[in-house]
This record gives structure tokens, sequence and C-alpha cells, in this order.
């Protein structure tokens, strides 16, 4: 069935407006990133010389990862309050006497939560690359600029959020209780960095190929993802609490 | 208390309804039952709303009236039963073509308190993919006299405001048939009757409306016919003939002094089927015939050497009608 872009797109112009008028996820999309940015930075300047040991190498792996930590953060805290929130606030059921379908009114809270998130990250990333390249020895930005780090950093940050988003909406979708949301959504962002911690390390070698690779399935997890939690969302639930009987 | 008939009388006006009959309805239930866990919310609901009609459905707290307007508006799936909205069967494949002509306005408005009353209404526009948002947008606020509060932020209104963005944002997609659950809950004296005033308004354009209350003054003043719900159907009926089908005809007495033997006076008139005393002395009867019966009392009462007072036709309001019903069922506490 056709999808309604101007259906997705209201909830999510109502979503992000929602957003921004909300002091407390503001002050966390500031935040987060700026102490993100900040710990990778002191890591890279503490490494001195042209030629890096492998443990060095691991250090600027590392200070990497941590930036992945705010496509998979900030989305998290976004989307765990997106359908519990909504029942509480008493908002969801005028929402779902609209024509909108389930899958509809998913992506658009999806990519409220994705929007932000990517100029965060994106930007946070660029300020990150523009000190290495300014400031930072050459044998860092050297590890920094190699092109399946680069990979990495560009195309992991979309998908994370995405994997992030879908994962903390299914939780959303099937708690009744915002804080118990939170808390489940953050651990469940995670799994993915997993991977990425060991390319990393090292210790996965994180070749262009391999890194495509697990990009490719994060993408369809992505994409399955949506259609799973537009199957698993149960709007009777959500109104009564009750599965129909 | 005049007595109330039993029996099948009861819901004798099941099928009649204003308007032509055999046209297609608004809504259409058959043994509609909604269970929401252990518990039954309503029980096997039977009955019809025809198009332009404002159709009151009443009963106490927990009776099952907002399930059955989110069960009507396809948010719940019916447990058991049948039925059809707008002319559309309700079940998930048709749920989007439902929505689309129909609204709901919930118990509690639920708007996003941090965008303003425009705000809010565009976003449904949006979902409604509406032509002329703009201007839909303005009929609805006007329609609601809050024009002037457009740009307010939601979450600054009073109750009643907020009732009212409600109201606004169930108007605009035109709705073919209106859910209003308790409308005017909350709402002062004034609001309330500007939201009657509206409700009178949207009847005269065409607009069938499904209005669920606990205020049967409003029920009485609104509605072509109510129902009386608690968990299952009580009586359905047009409102004006609620009272007349359900009591017997009954005549009230009132003398100046005490009557010395009044089943002596009573019981010798024919066409008095039972009486009784009410608290404030004054007596109850209940007749065969208003016409032929009042008369002869009067006559019977003065031969007696009573004052007469007052002798007339007893009325019952919808109130009386409700308590009846939901009286005898408990009170509604289940
Ligand atoms: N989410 C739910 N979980 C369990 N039971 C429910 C739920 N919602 C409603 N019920 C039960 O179903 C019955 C009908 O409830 P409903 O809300 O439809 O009543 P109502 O007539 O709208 O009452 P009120 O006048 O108080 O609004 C009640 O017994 C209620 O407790
Ligand atoms: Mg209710």
């Amino acid at each position: 069935m056709k999808l309604h872009w101007r259906r997705i797109y209201a909830i999510t112009k109502k979503e992000l407006r929602d957003f921004r008028r909300n002091r407390f996820i503001v002050a966390t999309m500031l935040m987060l990133p700026l102490i993100f940015v900040l710990i990778p930075l002191v890591g890279i300047f503490s490494v001195k010389g042209t030629v890096l040991t492998h443990l060095e190498q691991t250090k600027l792996g590392i200070s990497l990862l941590y930036m992945l930590l705010v496509p998979t953060l900030v989305p998290a805290a976004l989307s765990a309050y997106s359908i519990v929130g909504e029942r509480d606030q008493g908002t969801l059921e005028p929402i779902l006497i609209t024509p909108i379908r389930r899958d509809e009114f998913l992506l658009g809270k999806a990519l409220a939560a994705f929007m932000p998130t990517i100029a965060i990250a994106y930007f946070v990333y660029a300020i990150f690359l523009a000190a290495t390249g300014l400031f930072g020895q050459s044998g860092v930005a050297n590890v920094i600029f190699q092109s399946s780090r680069l990979i990495i950093q560009l195309l992991y940050t979309p998908l994370l959020a995405g994997w992030s988003i879908w994962a903390c909406i299914a939780i959303s979708s099937r708690s009744s209780d915002v804080r118990v949301a939170q808390q489940l959504s953050t651990l469940a962002s995670l799994p993915p960095l997993v991977v990425v911690a060991l390319f990393a390390t090292n210790a996965i070698t994180p070749t262009p190929v391999l890194a495509l690779g697990f990009g490719a399935i994060l993408f369809v997890i992505n994409v399955l993802g949506w259609k799973l939690v537009s199957g698993i969302f149960n709007g009777e639930k959500m109104i009564t609490g009750k599965n129909n009987t | 208390m005049a007595a109330l008939k039993r029996g099948p009388d009861r819901l004798a006006d099941q099928s009649g309804s204003v308007g032509d009959k055999d046209e297609e309805y608004a809504i259409d239930a058959v043994h509609l039952t909604k269970k929401i866990g252990q518990r039954v919310a309503f029980d096997d609901l039977s009955f019809q709303v025809q198009y332009g009609e404002v159709f009151g459905f009443l009963g106490p707290n927990g009776a099952g009236k907002t399930t059955t307007v989110r069960t009507l508006g396809t948010l719940l799936a019916p447990t058991s039963g049948n039925a059809q909205v707008v002319g559309v069967d309700l079940n998930s494949h048709n749920s989007v073509e439902i929505r689309s002509k129909i609204s709901i306005m919930p118990e509690s408005p639920g708007l996003y308190n941090r965008l303003s009353v425009e705000e809010n209404l565009e976003c449904f526009a949006d979902l409604y993919m509406l032509k002329d948002t703009k201007e839909k947008i303005s009929n609805s606020l006007e329609a609601v006299n809050l024009t002037s509060r457009k740009n307010d932020l939601c979450g600054t209104l009073s109750k009643g405001l907020r009732q009212r963005v409600g109201l606004a944002r169930a108007l605009l997609n035109d709705p073919k048939l209106l859910f209003l659950d308790e409308p005017t809950s909350g709402l002062d004296p004034v609001a309330a009757l500007e939201v009657h005033e509206l409700i009178i308004k949207l009847k005269e354009r065409g607009v069938t409306i499904f209005l669920t209350t606990h205020r049967l003054d409003e029920a009485e003043k609104l509605c072509d016919r109510v129902a009386i719900l608690n968990t299952t159907l009580k009586m359905v009926g047009r409102t004006k003939d609620l009272e007349k089908e359900m009591f017997t005809k009954s005549l009230t007495v009132k003398t100046l002094n005490e009557i010395d033997s009044p089943s002596g006076i009573f019981d010798s008139v024919d066409g008095v089927t039972s009486w009784e005393k009410g608290s404030d002395g004054s007596f109850s009867l209940n007749v065969t015939s208003i016409e032929s019966v009042a008369p002869n009392i009067a006559r019977a009462l003065v031969e007696a050497g009573c004052d007469v007072v007052f002798i007339g036709e007893a009325h019952h309001s919808l109130e009386d009608v409700y308590l009846e019903i939901v009286g005898t069922d408990g009170g509604g506490i289940k």
C-alpha cells in the first residue's frame, strides 16, 4: 500500500516542534554531544609521535567509538518516550482515530528522532575531524582519516541511529511506563556498538569491505525493524493496557 | 413513584427512529460485545442510529459508553457481534475508511501542550490530508469561538478552552458522524451552553451525532433519541416518548387535610389500578386513563368532604426514567 508522506511528515513536524520547545530535550541534545566530542579530543591530543604503537591505534579507535555513542544514545532518549509518552499525555487516542496507518505513524516518529540526531552527530564528527586535521599529530591524522574509519563513522552514524530508534520505539510501544521504557532503551540501543567496538579496538581489522558489509546488514535490519515494529504495534493494548480478547 | 412497565415494552422502540426507515444507518450494531481482559465492558448491544439524528448514549460511570465509542470508532476490536459504521463494516481492513469519515472527541481532549492551538489543528488537518487546510482550520476555530486564541500554546489553556480545541479538531474533516464523549463535562454553564448550541448547529448541517453524557437535561434538550446503557442496553427510544413508554399513567392528588379513608375513596373509583401515599402527604394513583378517571376522583374526594388542592397528571422527566432503570440495576456500582 502507498505511503502518504503528508501524514508521515505531519507527525515528524509536530514532533520536532515539540522537541524544540522542550527545554529538557534541548539541553540533553546539546550536552551529550559536547561531552562526546571533548573526551575523544582529549584522547587524540594525548597521543604523540608520527609512528603509532598498536596501543595508541586502539586508543584512537576508542575515541572514534565514543563519537558513535551520539547517534546511539540521543535517539534512544527521544524514541523511548515516543509512544508511551504520547499515551501518557492522552494524545495517542486522537492520533489513532485519524486515518493515519500504523506504519506511517511510526515512520513519522522515527524520522523525528532521526533528523536531529544525524545533524548533531555529523556536526560533532566534523568538529572532531577539523580539530584533528588542524592540530593533531600527523600519525594521528593518518589513522583518523583512514578510509575504513571514515566509512565507519559516516555510514554507521545513520545506521546505528536507525537501530537505536526502532529498538526503542518497539520498547516504547510495549511499555506501560515511561521510566521503564527509558531504562530498557539505553540497553537495547547498544548491541550493534559491540561490533563497532571490535573494529575500533582492531580486534577485527576494519577493512572497507568488512565495514561496508556490516553496514549493509545494519541497513537491512533497519528496514525490517520498521516493518517489525509496525507489526507488533498494538493500538488496542496501548489504549486499554490489555490485549484484544 | 409510579409503576414501571416491565417486559417487552421496555425495548419496544428498539427500531423506532427519527425520519424515514430503511435508509442506510449511520450506525448499525448487532449483538456487539466487548471484553477488556476479563471484564465485560458492554454486552450484546443492538441498536441503530439514523443519519442526521442526535443520539444520546446515557449510562452511569463504568457503563461502557467510552468503550462503545472506541469500538465503533475502530480503536478497539469488538469481542463478538457486528456493526456497520457510516455504511462500512466494522473490521480491521476497513478501519482507515471508517476513520476518514467519522471523528471522535474523546473524554479528555489530548492536545500537544507545547504546540499552539493552530499548530495542533494543522497536524490533524495533514493527517486527514485536507485540501484548503488554512480555511478548514479557521472555520473550525470559528465554530468553537477560538479564533482569537489560535496562537496560544495549548498548555496554557483552561479546561474549557482545551475542550473546545478538541471539538475544533473533531470538526476539521467534516465528519458524517461525530462521536462526542461527554463534551460538556467540567465546563461552566455558559461554556456548556455554547457546546449545546454548536451541537444544534451541527445537527442542522446534517451531521449525525453520537453523544455520550451523564447529564440528563443535556440529553433531553439535544437528543432525538437516547439509549440507556448499563453494560447491556436497557432501553432505546425517542426522548419524548420514553416517559410514556416507561411509566403507566398516573395522577398526583393533594388535599388540604388528611384523607380519613383513602382506600374507601380511591378503590371505589373505576380505572384506578393502584395507589400509594407519598412522603409529602400527597397520593400517587396509577390509572388506566387520565381523562376518564381524574374527574371521578375529584368528585369522590369532594363527596367525601376533602378540600382538593391539586389533581394532575404526574410528569416524569428523563431523569425519572434514567433513575428507574439505572437505579433498579444497582446504581451502576458493579
Ligand atoms: N483499560 C481497561 N482495562 C480494564 N477495564 C476497563 C478498561 N477500560 C474500561 N474498562 C472497564 O470497562 C467498563 C466500561 O468502561 P467505560 O470507560 O467504557 O465506561 P464509561 O461508561 O465511559 O464510564 P464513565 O462515565 O466513567 O466515563 C468499566 O467497568 C471499566 O472498568
Ligand atoms: Mg467514559
